[in-house]
C-alpha cells in the first residue's frame, strides 16, 4: 500500500511546488515508484517546475470526471525512472475536485505506486483540505518569517483535526517541518527567524533546511526538479530531506553563513 | 463530506417553570389525611385536577411504606399527580413508586464531586479554540499565537503561552492562569483582560501567574 504525503503550508509562495517536485524526484531516484499530484486546480504550476508542460493532454479533473483514465493523464518523467506527474487542470477551479473523486484516484494510484506526493494549493479551503485529507505524512513548508510560521501552525492544527486519520481516530498524520529560503546571514542580522525559533514555535520534527539559493530559480526556469542539480546547495539540501524522510540520519547543513577562506583563517 | 454529516438531534432539554405543590403530611394514618383532603377538594372541584405534588413528612412522624403507598394511590384516584418525595428515605419512596426530588427547599446540600480537569497533550495551534466547561484546563504543550484556551476554572500551561488564555469565563473571580513562558496575546480572568502590550515586558518569556487581586489583573512571576 502506498504512503500518501501532502506538501502543505497555508501561505502561498513559500516553496510547496518546488518541494513537491524535488521530494518526489528524490523518492523516485531512491528507487520508489512515485507519483506527484498537482492539487492546485486553476493555478497549475507543477508541470512547469517538472518541465512537462508541453506534454499535458488530460489532467486530474478529467480523471475525476471520467473523461480520461489514469494512464492517459499520468505523465512519465523522462529523467527519473518510476516518477510520474498527474497535472492539475488550468481551466477549472477547486470546486471541480470532489471528495469521492479524489479518494478513487488516490486508491487507484496506491495500487501501482509506493509514494503519492500531493502538492497542496495555498490556503485552507477545499483544495488544500482535499490534498491533506487522505495523507499519512505531511511536509509542512515554512519560510523564516512570522506570517508563514503562523500559517503553518494553523495548517498543523488542521492536520490534527480535519484529516481522515484524525476523524477515524487512527495514528495521527506524521508531521515534518521543511524550512525553505533560509538565509543564515539575514538570520544573523535579525531580519529572519532562526531555525531554532521556528522549531520552538511549531514544535515538530525538523526534516531539513533549504538555503535561499539562485539554484532554485534557475532549476524552476529550466523545468528541472532542483534535487537533480546535485552540485547545488539547494539540491543537496533536498537530497538530505529525502534521505532523512527515508530513515537515514544526516546532520543538518546550511544553517550557518558560508565562510570564505579569509573568514575561516581569521576565525581560526 | 460523509464524515461531516451531523446527526440531527433526537431531543433537547429545556427549562420550564411550573409550580410544584408540596403536600406536607402531619398525620401517620393515610385515611385520616385523605378524608381531610376530600373535604378540601369538595370546596374547589376541578381546581386540583392534575396538580403535581411532592410529598414531605414531618420529621417526628414515622410514616410506613404501606401508609405512603396507600396515600399515593389515594392521591392518584383523586386525579392528583404525586411526582416524588422530599426528605424521605429513598427506599421508602421507591416502594411507593416515587422518586426523590432534589434541590427542594435547598436545605440539604447535594454532595459535590470534584470534576476532573480537562487535559490536552497536543499543541494548541493557531485557529484552534479549547474550552474546559465547568472545570480546569491543563495543557501539556505550547499554545500558539492565534489559538485560544478558555476554562471556567484555572488554566495551566506546561509550555509557552503565545495565544489567548481566558480563565473563569463564567465569572469565576478566583480562577488563575499559570504558564511556563508568558508570551500571550491576551490574558483574562473573569472578564478582566490585558493585552500583550499592556504587560510588563520584563516578565515576557518567563514563568508567570495571572490572577485577579482586588478587581484588577495581576501578573506575577513564578
Amino acid at each position: 500500500m502506498a504512503r500518501i504525503v501532502v506538501v502543505t503550508s497555508g501561505k502561498g509562495g513559500v516553496g510547496k511546488t518546488t518541494t513537491s517536485a524535488a521530494f518526489a524526484a528524490g523518492l523516485a531516484k531512491a528507487g520508489y515508484r512515485t507519483v506527484v499530484i498537482d492539487f492546485d486546480v486553476g493555478l497549475r504550476n507543477l508541470d512547469l517546475i517538472m518541465g512537462c508542460e508541453r506534454r499535458v493532454v488530460y489532467d486530474f479533473v478529467n480523471v475525476i470526471n471520467g473523461e480520461a483514465n489514469l494512464s492517459q493523464a499520468l505523465i512519465r518523467d523522462k529523467r527519473v525512472d518510476g516518477l510520474e506527474i498527474l497535472p492539475a487542470s488550468q481551466t477549472r477551479d477547486k470546486d471541480a475536485l470532489t471528495f469521492d473523486g479524489v479518494q478513487l484516484v488516490l486508491e487507484a494510484l496506491a495500487q501501482t505506486h509506493d509514494y503519492i506526493v500531493c502538492d497542496s494549493p495555498a490556503g485552507i479551503e477545499r483544495g488544500a483540505h482535499l490534498a491533506m485529507y487522505f495523507a499519512d505524512d505531511a511536509l509542512v513548508v515554512t519560510n523564516p518569517e512570522v506570517s508563514s510560521v503562523r500559517d503553518s501552525d494553523r495548517v498543523l492544527g488542521l492536520l490534527a483535526s480535519k484529516t481522515r486519520r484524525a476523524e477515524q481516530d487512527e495514528a495521527p498524520v506524521t508531521e515534518h517541518l521543511v524550512v525553505t529560503r533560509y538565509a543564515p546571514s539575514r538570520v544573523g542580522k535579525g531580519e529572519m527567524l532562526s531555525v531554532e525559533d521556528i522549531h520552538d514555535i511549531l514544535s515538530i520534527d525538523l526534516l531539513g533546511v533549504i538555503p535561499e539559493s539562485p539554484a532554485v530559480l534557475n532549476a524552476s526556469n529550466a523545468g528541472i526538479p532542483v534535487i537533480l542539480e546535485d552540485k547545488t546547495d539547494a539540491g543537496q539540501a533536498y537530497d538530505d530531506v529525502v534521505a532523512r524522510y527515508l530513515g537515514e540520519t544526516r546532520e543538518h547543513r546550511f544553517l550557518s553563513e558560508k565562510k570564505g577562506l579569509f573568514g575561516r583563517l581569521l576565525k581560526g | 463530506m460523509a464524515a461531516h454529516l451531523g446527526d440531527s438531534a433526537a431531543f433537547e432539554i429545556k427549562g420550564r417553570m411550573a409550580t410544584l405543590s408540596v403536600l406536607h403530611v402531619l398525620h401517620a394514618d393515610p385515611d385520616q389525611v385523605l378524608a381531610q383532603l376530600d373535604a378540601r377538594l369538595a370546596q374547589a372541584p376541578g381546581f386540583f385536577t392534575g396538580m403535581p405534588l411532592v410529598i414531605t413528612v414531618s420529621s417526628e412522624l414515622a410514616l410506613s411504606a404501606t401508609a405512603l403507598q396507600a396515600l399515593t394511590e389515594g392521591l392518584r384516584s383523586r386525579d392528583l399527580l404525586p411526582v416524588g418525595v422530599s426528605d424521605l428515605p429513598a427506599d421508602l419512596a421507591a416502594q411507593a413508586g416515587l422518586g426523590t426530588v432534589r434541590n427542594l427547599g435547598g436545605e440539604r446540600a447535594t454532595e459535590t464531586r470534584p470534576v476532573a480537569a480537562r487535559v490536552v497533550t497536543q499543541p494548541v495551534r493557531s485557529g484552534q479554540q479549547i474550552y474546559a466547561r465547568g472545570t480546569d484546563l491543563v495543557v501539556a504543550a505550547p499554545v500558539s499565537a492565534g489559538a485560544e484556551v478558555m476554562a471556567d476554572g484555572h488554566i495551566h500551561i506546561y509550555g509557552s503561552l503565545r495565544g489567548r488564555a481566558l480563565a473563569g469565563v463564567q465569572g469565576g473571580q478566583d480562577a488563575r492562569i499559570f504558564c511556563q513562558a508568558l508570551e500571550a496575546e491576551l490574558v483574562a480572568v473573569a472578564g478582566e483582560y490585558r493585552l500583550s502590550d499592556q504587560m510588563d515586558p520584563s516578565l515576557r518569556g518567563s514563568a508567570a501567574m495571572v490572577s485577579l487581586q482586588g478587581g484588577a489583573l495581576a501578573v506575577t512571576p513564578l
